[in-house]
């Protein structure tokens, strides 16, 4: 109680939560949905994120100092994620859905010339250490940069960077280890330089 | 970075490529935050005002009038979007909470001026 603010209208508040829901509803779902690995658990995650964000949206607004509070919502979801695991005492029950994330996502093109490829690199993420995987989903399916997932692990800038250099490289060592590992396309020039994929949201290291 | 390194990232982006929340979640989730909203006003209605004579009784009922409020006015903008898009849900109830906050704080006042002597 002694937290709410008197000098912001209850009105304004809400619809301020209102708008974070919107904005940041999908973000909140697939960062559970590649952290727990499947959609029932995904859902219950979300749910779980937002019911606690409400309870605790006005200070951590107030704390914020107009930052964005998405790395907040991440790591509300992170926390209540790692719960999950404690109480169960176990690592995702079930792969990631490969036929529902990709076959959703992903024309059935793409699908023939790129399923092997994509699923060893999501089996790659899988094998991961905790902080490196989380690391990747949230720049890679949340597009989130260094200074958010370091406010969103709890670390700082400089260490989220090497935490997500670290978690590349051992990426592309998992994957090279893999039997009939390839991380290139098949019609790569012999000097093993593929045609590359366009550059999105690319990190800043 | 090398030229493997930016070729694996292409592809976690398509491997971790973003999720839609299914439909039915939203509406769950909204849902759940009216269940909130309910609870918080079903606490004020049943409480008694007799049981307010001891004001180590009046937080609860305060924070219930808090939380009912906030909840109730940002499912309200939630909704007003989702009839927005023509996906309204028929069978949430949506309670006029801001209203029932407003009326129990202003009973609360009036106890609390009785209790002190009608100052």
């Amino acid at each position: 109680m002694s937290d709410q603010d008197p000098h912001k209208p209850k009105r304004e508040l809400d619809r301020e939560f209102s708008e974070l829901y919107r904005s940041h509803l999908r973000d909140v779902y697939s960062y559970a949905y590649y952290r727990v690995g499947d959609h029932h658990d995904a859902e219950d995650l979300t749910e779980q994120t937002f019911l606690q964000a409400y309870r605790h949206f006005e200070r951590a607004q107030r704390e914020s100092r107009g930052r964005p509070l998405r790395p907040w919502l991440i790591r509300i979801a992170h926390n209540l994620a790692a719960n999950l695991y404690r109480d169960r005492s176990r690592k995702p029950a079930s792969p990631i859905d490969e036929t529902t994330s990709i076959a959703a996502l992903h024309t059935t093109e793409q699908l023939v010339e790129g399923r092997d490829e994509l699923s060893r690199v999501l089996d790659g993420v899988r094998m991961l250490p905790d902080d490196r995987r989380e690391a990747l989903i949230m720049r890679f399916a949340l597009g989130m940069d260094n200074r958010e997932i370091a406010r969103a692990l709890g670390r700082s800038e400089g260490a989220t960077k090497v935490l997500i250099h670290r978690a590349i490289k051992q990426l592309e060592e998992l994957i090279g280890e893999r039997p009939g590992a390839q991380t290139r396309p098949e019609h790569s020039s012999a000097n093993g330089a593929g045609p590359g994929v366009p550059e999105g949201a690319r990190s800043d290291d | 970075m090398t030229e493997a390194a930016t070729y694996l990232e292409g592809l976690l982006r398509e491997a971790l490529a973003p999720v839609e929340p299914p439909e039915d979640l939203v509406e769950r989730l909204e849902g759940a935050l009216t269940s909130i909203t309910e609870m918080a006003a079903d606490e004020l209605e049943a409480w008694e005002l007799s049981a307010m004579r001891d004001p180590r009784n009046w937080v609860r009922p305060a924070a219930a009038v808090l939380a009912g409020g906030a909840a109730g006015g940002a499912l309200v903008l939630l909704r007003a979007r989702r009839r927005a898009h023509g996906s309204a849900v028929q069978s949430v109830r949506w309670p006029d909470v801001p209203r029932s906050a407003e009326r129990a704080v202003r009973e609360l006042e009036r106890e609390a001026r009785r209790l002190l002597g009608g100052r």
